[in-house]
């Protein structure tokens, strides 16, 4: 009876994963595909006769989109870890006046939606002359992390306060304070942060494609959505662009999953 | 802080002189001076940035909402025009209304109901479970022009995988996403794919967090597994579920990029969806004014369910 029930668990567990899995899975063999042969009836999963050279063509095509992507995430991840590291720090361990109300307001932004302020932000940075560069695609965002703030304040709270006075006694700095002994303690907090950040510009959609008119600065995803019809033309050379924007992603994905996990559970339900 | 670590020790243990006092309280208001300034240095970036990319444009967009305006040239104050036009005067808002509301309400149970079943099966100590949840949650993290194209495909109705296999059950598949009746359904369906990763996580810690003497003591009573699961694990979490229905039903009624990637919004305008036709009024149209005053009545819709969700949690939340 028990190992009934066992194996009927695993049973349905391998169709739900074959169910997740088998449009990635389709999207790799397609691109390893000859054109003629991608929308095969019936649909076949596994390439018989791999045309490693569609990835070639691929790597003419998309570096510049690439970097474009990897550069927008290390701003991005840079930045935000930055500035909310700062303001945690000072929300959690500093006394100052109007601490408590500005902290109060910067939460209560976040319940307007994006969609409200999205539109006069791109009419000042057209006037600005921002429209088409990458500044609209890191600047506000880096500057705005109020909810990677609300989590460096949680983190930062959780820390013993002998250690910070260990460092005051030492006549550190309260910059030397934060930047050498706090922020080291919030690495968990740090990592969920930076990997959530990184996903986030990955896959942003909506940024780069009001923004960005000239190819030479689009990111990877958008680009592939945007020339489909003119660089892209075939399905295979698409999926081999497709499968490029989703590796970095999954590989840190594997890579960060205790922290990625560990940021969704610390954000949704705490209290 | 110098200034304070520099006094010597010694001095500290003395009774303090009679013209002291008034200096103490001068050095303790430049500290105090000083601990402000500090302070307000290190939330500064966020200060800056929260004003002139937030609340600045917060107040543009609430005034635009009150004129006809392109965004070039100056705007002209209407009033409630926008408001009064778009209830009464524009079939395709009511219509991209209507839709947003199908898509919410049809992905929604699905997301949290799937996610459910899915994180149950993960919590069960078994060999291998960490490859599952991974595989579970793989499309979550995958950007939505991969996922846009790859089931673009696969819904293709005469060579497409869905129409593949539904034929080798006898089934003849619909047009799906050049159909106005199936496209929206087709949309959910991926959405709701690729989106399960998240309540199946927020579930699972929900499960994980129980406490195990309930259900100890439910099995000495003799419950099944099935009223253990009916009778202890759903009621403990009730608190999960109604922040999922909060998050989910956020995230749903502004669904953007798969719709932009499957189908921008067709056939016709069967799949346009409220914040695909924000984006057109105000980046293909230029009709900023416009489209403020939508942005607003989305705030409003999602501000007045979450107050009702929150409103209504005592009558089915349960806190232990």
């Amino acid at each position: 009876m028990r190992l009934a029930t066992r194996t009927s668990q695993y049973v349905v567990m391998i169709l739900f994963a074959v169910a997740f899995l088998a449009p990635l899975v389709w999207m790799v063999s397609a691109s390893l595909r000859p054109e003629a042969q991608v929308l095969s009836v019936p649909p076949k999963f596994l390439p018989t006769d791999p045309q490693w050279d569609n990835y070639r063509q691929i790597f003419e095509l998309i570096p510049v989109f690439l970097w474009n992507s990897v550069k927008l995430a290390g701003l991005n991840v840079i930045g935000i870890l930055v500035v909310a590291s700062m303001a945690g720090y000072a929300f959690a361990r500093l006394r100052f006046a109007g601490r408590d109300i500005a902290f109060m307001v910067l939460l209560a932004t976040s319940i307007i939606p994006g969609i409200a302020y999205l539109i006069p932000q791109y009419i000042v940075f057209r006037h600005i002359g921002w429209v088409d560069t990458q500044y609209p695609l890191w600047v506000p965002k880096v500057l705005t992390p109020v909810f990677a703030t609300f989590l460096m304040r949680q983190s930062f709270l959780t820390i013993p306060q002998e250690l910070e006075d260990a460092g005051k006694i030492d006549g550190a700095s309260t910059f030397g304070i934060y930047w050498r002994i706090m922020l080291p303690q919030t690495k968990p907090a740090l990592a969920a942060i930076g990997v959530f950040t990184f996903l986030e510009s990955w896959n942003d959609l909506f940024g780069p494609l009001i923004y960005i008119n000239s190819e030479n600065l689009q990111t990877l995803p958008v680009a592939l959505a945007q020339f489909q019809g003119e660089y892209f033309t075939q399905i295979s050379l698409l999926m081999c662009g497709a499968t490029v924007s989703v590796v970095p992603v999954i590989a840190v994905f594997l890579f960060a999953q205790r922290y990625f996990i560990q940021g969704i559970t610390m954000t949704g339900m705490k209290g | 802080m110098a200034t304070i670590s520099s006094i010597p020790p010694t001095r500290q243990q003395q009774p303090a002189p009679k013209y002291g006092r008034a200096e103490a309280i001068a050095e303790a208001r430049r500290a105090r001076r000083k601990q402000n300034l500090v302070g307000w240095l290190f939330i500064s970036p966020i200060v800056v940035g929260v004003v002139a990319f937030q609340f600045f444009p917060i107040l543009v967009s609430m005034a635009a909402s009150l004129t006809s305006w392109n965004g070039i040239s100056a705007p002209k104050f209407v009033g409630l025009k926008n408001f009064t036009d778009l209830f009464s005067n524009d079939p395709l808002f009511l219509q991209t209304f209507k839709n947003t509301i199908y898509f919410t309400l049809a992905s929604i149970p699905l997301t949290i109901g799937v996610g459910l079943i899915l994180a149950l099966l993960c919590a069960r100590p078994i060999r291998g479970v960490a490859f599952f949840r991974t595989a579970y949650f793989a499309p979550y993290v995958t950007n939505v022009v991969a996922i846009g194209f790859v089931w673009f495909w696969f819904f293709q109705p005469d060579n497409g995988v869905v129409n593949g296999l539904l034929s080798q059950v006898g089934v003849t598949g619909p047009q799906w996403l050049s159909s106005s009746s199936w496209a929206m359904p087709a949309v959910i369906l991926v959405s709701v794919w690729q989106g399960i990763g998240y309540p199946m996580i927020i579930l699972l810690a929900g499960l994980q967090g129980l406490p195990a003497e309930y259900f100890e003591s439910a099995r000495i009573d003799g419950a099944g597994s099935w009223s253990r699961l009916r009778y202890i694990t759903l009621p403990l979490l009730t608190p999960h579920f109604l922040f999922l229905l909060i998050t989910q039903f956020i995230t749903s009624f502004q669904v953007f990029g798969l719709i932009y990637v499957m189908t921008k919004g067709g056939p016709g305008h069967a799949t346009s969806v409220y914040i695909f036709n924000i984006y057109q009024n105000a980046f293909s149209f230029g009709k900023v004014g416009y489209a403020s005053a939508m942005a607003w009545i989305l705030f409003a819709v999602i501000a007045a369910v979450t107050y009702l969700q929150w409103k209504l949690q005592k009558r089915w939340v349960f806190y232990s």
